[in-house]
């Protein structure tokens, strides 16, 4: 236990270190001075296919795809639930992979084919995966809904297409379709109101009607 | 309508609509994506700017500068609006905290300016070149360093019945243990969001709130404006959980921004700033202190909590349950309220119960444990069928032991070893745990308009909001019951304050209030109808889209030939809920996993078995329980905002470091709902439910890692760093 | 997010002549991290090189048995590569560890390994970091430190490397390799390229500006039992309290590296050599100079434990 005692000499070291630090921000008190005035923005011409349909936008480069959708192609579907990649709200499938369409700026996706949940299906005319989200109750408030079912929809296949997951056993064989590999497969989409226990249902019954 | 008796035989009970399992029918929309969010609103404000707000960088103190002009000349800049140029502001009522701060700083990124500009990306940089200096002032930022400062907030705080102290020392069993239970996030996935619209001194705010008439009220209050001037309109909220209860600060910076900006703007909390500006659910100490004789009867009942706030807050009510959930002769019920400089505490998900059962039924399987009971029956023993306090008062319903048999029956609690850490699946130690849930079932006046239309349709129309309740459909139920009418044949318009004001969503009231209301209406409807077509309303039938009396029967749409009907009505409570006290009960089950290398804790099962009065609709129910089950998983095992007690503010501010459940930690959950109608509560003899179903979750979660492990963690969330050293070595 | 000029680069060395050439240029491929911090302003490039069009895409069988992975492989692809699910689980196994389903879509090779630390004061611009403000002071040390590093820190940080397939890359010696503005090339052992915090925590790599990575390559396959075991607090979608990868031939020995516990996946060569004694051994050697705080002391057990594990799963 001596390596134990020489930690917490150590450590008393680190906690002085920790109450210079906090004095050192106390002092000066000025936020994140900014070191540049506004740079001007710089705009870029890109097209996408949106749903099936070409689209021409000139953007701010910094426009994410996902604020391109929601605001300039008023396509708002896809969600903004927290603009980091945390939460999965904006999942949308791009060149047939599901991505964050809040973590790729519109620029660099030029040319890309998008599919967003507008272009799944419509009410009256529900995709499989939509309809089956309504029968299973697989959403409550519906924020994080697009997301889930364009990322259930994409799972689908990436396991026909043999992509491991963190819980596929053996590495060396098709995964297979079952509720552990959903829930593993789905939770980069965040429902806070809970309705996992039914998307997974609703996930599971698309899955057995397609095989 | 005034409901002060009972309710009788009346036409819910048909049950043709109401009380089946029914699709939402809100689903279509929301699943397309065409449910349009406040955000979202192209609709009626094609040339929103956008607003972008600054939080402040310290947790108490003052702003000595603020300099704007490198910010006001960046690109596309409308305005810049701090508390200096805002004008005059007040205060809503239900705020404790400015939700535009300064000079004075009351919390950690509380609003200090919004940037309106031409666009998003735009406004967002130039928030960040706005300078502020800022002097910090020293606050109070630890809760368990305050605990002798700790005030008695209200006369309500203290409770007591008999002699607690003599019956505790004189018990032959005791239990003296301390719980605590940390800072909670809503972590709604629709951040705070609005768009704000002047038409000259008019003000409509498009956003995202669960109680639109405070809203529209404390809107008026903070920007003085009359009341009348306020249109609040919330069709579609992405998550509430009690965060948006209130006005945030996104509504009041949407209309000061859209005001200096002479332009409709829009404007949603950024993410990493809801943690802090936004509420939360405080952190509590709880002492229990239970004594029992050696059959298990509770003599000695006392609760003790501490939870923080800022001035002006109040506590975390976290005690209320144990003054109703178990018998016992002598008890005592203590809140107690420190003065914290963090964000502000407000309600979330079951407030007072959540928080409050995780600690008491811990403290029960340990009470259990001591006496050497099965906590099942531990808990079966020391049921009421009265107020505890007031024996005079019996509870108008109360199945907590047919929860608690049924769910043993059907999780296999007969299998169960009561000896800890003695059931193993390879690596896995598997427990099974425990808990009751209870939540009180409140009740508000809640009103609503329904037209008949020359069709025979029905449109409902109130300020009711669904929050992903499944009120929509609930109430068009309610409305095709009443008026004899398939589903199809209702339309619900909600979320307007155009709209007679609705119990709103919260406090899990709005299911039960709100079609009452409704209920209340459609029989003043069902009035007007038969005095339009001469038939007598008491006798009248309606069914199938006709209305018969004896062998007459005509069209329900006769009725509306002349013209639309309209007629509004709303349903008022007498003093039944204090005759009678009404509370909603169930019982939680789960078993748990524990890596025996690793500590890691993962849910095998979820069971919950509720008594809730009449459940309208079983599919919407049975989701708020599933997904209240889910945030009492989160509560148990990960979902904590850490403090920075230098600093004062809550360190993991986004949805990474916030962790809350995802679909890997959860399995199948199984949901009962026991055959109940309580015709105390409302003409509906409804009860809720979102909130029972959180009320006890994590409780029976720690409680089964207590049977997997012999590990009693009483600090939440139970994560593996507090059972490592605890597990048995592993080499 | 500061307003930048943008181009997507023709070749690698033109990428990289790029980067020179602009003031305050960076990369971006997968975007995942960059875009994430660049709306934070935590990183405020003026000139974005999209690297995206390069034709870096492509995992490629090597003479002497082992892979070269171009720098833009996605974490998805890389993960699903049936070589490297054969030869190289513990590869595939770490990938598939991080994230999610969507983010390793986007993920590349090269982006994955220049991840920077997830400490929420790093993330936070109204607090002192010394990797962020240099000089400004470590907020971490004495704050919320549940999930920071108990080895290599210094005095001046204590952050993580967030990176699962880091971890994997270390354990399997894999190897960097670069191009620089004046189109020389450099291969850099992986072990190298991540550095300690020290007193400059703001430099995290061994890049030079401008320097690009074009590929990882790994050596032949060397078989064994390997497995990765990440542990956190949610099933999912979480950062590492503590992870481990794991290689174990059928003679005891073999190679171990942590993440989630320093400044860069952690391997310790004389950790490595007590592989047959034991997981307490080992620890020994991978701790044998830590600095835990009271917040994380937890990681220490667990590592031991955790790979203990490993080791029991290992022989059965």
């Amino acid at each position: 236990m001596d390596a134990f005692k020489e930690f917490r000499l150590t450590r008393r070291g680190l906690l002085r270190a920790g109450a210079v630090s906090v004095a050192a921000v106390a002092a000066p008190e000025v936020a994140a001075a900014p070191t540049a005035t506004g740079r001007p923005p710089s705009h870029a011409s890109i097209k996408l296919r949106v749903n099936g349909k070409e689209q021409e936008l000139t953007l701010d480069t910094r426009t994410t795809l996902l604020d391109a959708l929601r605001e300039h192609l008023r396509l708002t579907g896809p969600k903004k639930g927290c603009d980091h990649g945390q939460c999965g709200a904006c999942t949308v499938i791009a060149d047939g992979r599901r991505i964050n369409s809040c973590l790729t700026l519109a620029v660099m996706r030029d040319g890309a084919d998008i599919t967003t949940i507008e272009g799944l299906g419509q009410p009256g005319h529900l995709h499989a995966m939509q309809a089956a989200f309504v029968k299973h109750d697989g959403y409550q408030c519906g924020y994080c809904t697009s997301g889930q079912i364009c990322s259930a929809v994409a799972t689908l296949d990436e396991i026909r297409q043999g992509v491991p997951s963190h819980v596929t056993t053996d590495l060396n064989i098709p995964p297979p379709l079952t509720a552990a590999e959903l829930r593993e497969r789905m939770s980069g989409n965040i429902c806070r109101c809970g309705a996992y226990s039914n998307i997974v249902e609703a996930i599971t019954e698309v899955a057995g009607s397609a095989t | 309508m005034k409901f002060e008796q009972p309710a009788g035989h009346n036409p819910i009970d048909q049950l043709k609509v109401v009380g089946r399992s029914t699709e939402r029918i809100d689903g279509p929309l929301k699943t397309t994506g065409r449910a349009a969010y406040a955000y979202e609103r192209h609709d009626v404000a094609p040339d929103a700017a956008y607003g972008y707000v600054l939080g402040a960088a310290i947790a108490k103190g003052r702003i000595e500068a603020m300099d704007l002009s490198v910010a006001q000349a960046a690109p596309g800049v409308l305005a810049i609006v701090t508390a200096r140029n805002a004008g005059k502001l007040g205060k809503g009522r239900m705020n404790t905290a400015k939700l535009l701060g300064g000079p004075e700083i009351e919390h950690y990124h509380q609003a200090v300016a919004v940037v309106v500009a031409e666009s998003f990306e735009q406004a967002r940089a130039a928030a960040h070149l706005i300078r502020v200096r800022y002097a910090r002032h020293k606050g109070s930022f630890d809760l368990a360093g305050t605990l002798d400062t700790a005030v008695k907030p209200g006369a309500q705080s203290d409770t007591a019945v008999g002699d607690f102290e003599a019956a505790y020392a004189a018990a032959p069993v005791t239990l003296d243990a301390t719980y605590a239970t940390p800072d909670h996030s809503h972590a709604m996935m629709e951040p705070h969001a609005s768009v704000a619209i002047w038409n000259g001194d008019e003000l409509t705010l498009w956003t995202s709130n669960q109680m639109i008439d405070w809203g529209r009220s404390d809107v008026a209050r903070t920007l003085n404006l009359p009341r009348e001037k306020v249109r609040l309109v919330s069709p579609f909220i992405g998550g509430g959980f009690g965060g948006k209860l209130f006005v945030r600060s996104d509504a009041v910076l949407a209309a000061l921004g859209a005001r200096a900006a002479k332009r409709p703007v829009k404007l949603a909390l950024q993410r990493p700033l809801i943690f802090n500006n936004a509420t939360h659910r405080p952190a509590t100490i709880q002492r229990l202190r239970l004594g029992a004789g050696h059959d298990g009867r509770l003599t000695a009942i006392a609760h003790e909590s501490w939870s923080g706030d800022l001035p002006g807050g109040g506590p975390e009510t976290a005690v209320r349950q144990t003054r109703l959930l178990y018998a016992g002769a002598n008890r005592l019920t203590r809140e107690r309220l420190a003065r914290l400089d963090l964000p502000e505490g407000n309600a979330m998900r079951a407030p007072g119960e959540a928080p409050g059962l995780m600690a008491l039924e811990i403290a029960m399987d340990e009470m259990a444990e001591k006496l050497g009971m099965d906590p099942i029956e531990f808990r079966i023993v020391n049921d009421t069928q009265i107020d505890p306090e007031h024996p005079q008062r019996p509870f108008s319903q109360r199945e907590l032991v047919r929860c608690l048999r049924n769910g043993a029956d059907r999780f296999g609690w007969q299998q169960r070893n009561p000896k800890p850490a003695s059931v193993r699946d390879g690596r896995w130690l598997v427990g099974i745990g425990v808990a009751a849930a209870f939540r009180n079932n409140l009740v508000r006046t809640s009103a609503a308009r329904v037209r008949l239309s020359s069709d025979g349709g029905v449109t409902v129309e109130t300020d009711m909001t669904d929050i992903g309740t499944g009120s929509y459909t609930i109430i068009a139920q309610t409305a095709a019951e009443m008026m004899g009418l398939p589903l199809e044949q209702v339309s619900v318009r909600l979320g307007d304050s155009r709209f007679p004001v609705s119990a709103g969503s919260g406090g899990q009231w709005g299911a039960n209030s709100s079609t009452a209301g409704v209920y209340a209406a459609c029989m003043k409807l069902r009035e007007a109808v038969a005095a339009r077509l001469g038939l007598d309303a008491a006798t009248a039938h309606f069914a199938d889209g006709r209305v018969s009396v004896g062998g007459r029967s005509l069209p329900l749409a006769q009725a509306a030939r002349g013209g639309e009907l309209v007629v509004e009505d709303q349903i008022e409570y007498g003093d039944l809920d204090e005759r009678y006290q009404q509370s909603t009960f169930g019982a939680h089950f789960v078993e748990v996993g524990v890596d025996a290398a690793t500590g890691e804790i993962r849910l095998r099962r979820m069971l919950a078995v509720c008594a809730a009065g009449r459940i309208l609709n079983p599919l919407s129910a049975r989701s708020q329980v599933i997904g209240a089950m889910t945030m009492g998983a989160g509560a148990a095992l990960m979902e904590e905002l850490a403090v920075d007690k230098r600093l004062g503010y809550f360190v993991n501010h986004d949805l990474a470091g916030y962790e809350v459940p995802v679909h890997a930690d959860i399995p199948h959950q199984e949901v009962i709902f026991l055959d109940e109608t309580d015709p105390i509560s409302s003409p509906m003899k409804a009860k809720g439910v979102g909130e029972l179903g959180i009320c006890g979750v994590a409780a029976a979660v720690a409680n089964a890692v207590y049977n997997a492990t012999g590990v009693r963690v009483r600090r939440y969330p139970v994560t593996l760093d507090k059972l490592l050293d605890q597990l048995p070595e592993y080499t | 997010m500061r307003a930048f000029t943008y181009e997507r680069a023709a070749s690698p060395a033109a990428a990289a002549a790029s980067a020179v050439r602009m003031a305050n240029a960076k990369f971006v491929a997968g975007g995942t991290n960059l875009l994430d911090l660049m709306k934070l302003e935590i990183e405020t490039p003026s000139h974005l090189i999209d690297v995206n069009n390069l034709a870096l895409d492509t995992i490629d069988s090597m003479d002497d048995g082992g892979l070269r992975i171009g720098a833009l492989v996605r974490n998805t692809d890389l993960a699903a590569d049936a070589r490297v699910r054969r030869d190289y689980p513990l590869l595939s196994r770490a990938l598939v560890a991080g994230a999610s389903g969507q983010l390793r879509n986007m993920a590349t090779t090269a982006g994955n390994l220049l991840q920077r630390t997830r400490c929420p004061y790093f993330y936070d611009t109204n607090q002192p970091c010394n990797k962020r403000v240099p000089g400004s002071g470590c907020a971490a040390i004495g704050g919320v430190s549940r999930q920071h590093a108990v080895v290599g820190g210094s005095k001046a940080c204590i952050a993580t490397h967030p990176s699962d397939m880091a971890v994997a890359m270390r354990a399997l010696d894999a190897v960097v390799e670069t191009v620089a503005a004046d189109g020389a090339t450099r291969r850099i052992p992986i072990a190298d390229f991540h550095r300690l915090p020290g007193d400059t925590p703001q430099i995290e790599t061994t890049l030079k500006t401008g320097e690009l990575i074009t590929a990882v390559t790994l050596p032949a396959p060397i078989g064994g039992i390997q497995q990765y075991h990440k542990v956190r607090d949610r099933a999912s979608y979480a950062f590492a309290l503590v992870s481990v990868g794991l290689i174990v031939q059928r003679d005891g020995t073999g190679r171990v590296a942590l993440g989630g516990v320093a400044h860069k996946p952690w391997r310790v060569e004389a950790a490595d050599r007590e592989l047959p004694h034991g997981a307490k051994a080992v620890a020994g050697k991978l701790f044998a100079d830590a600095h835990p705080t009271e917040e994380n002391a937890y990681k220490l057990t667990l590592a031991q434990r955790t790979l203990a594990a490993l080791l029991a799963d290992a022989r059965a």
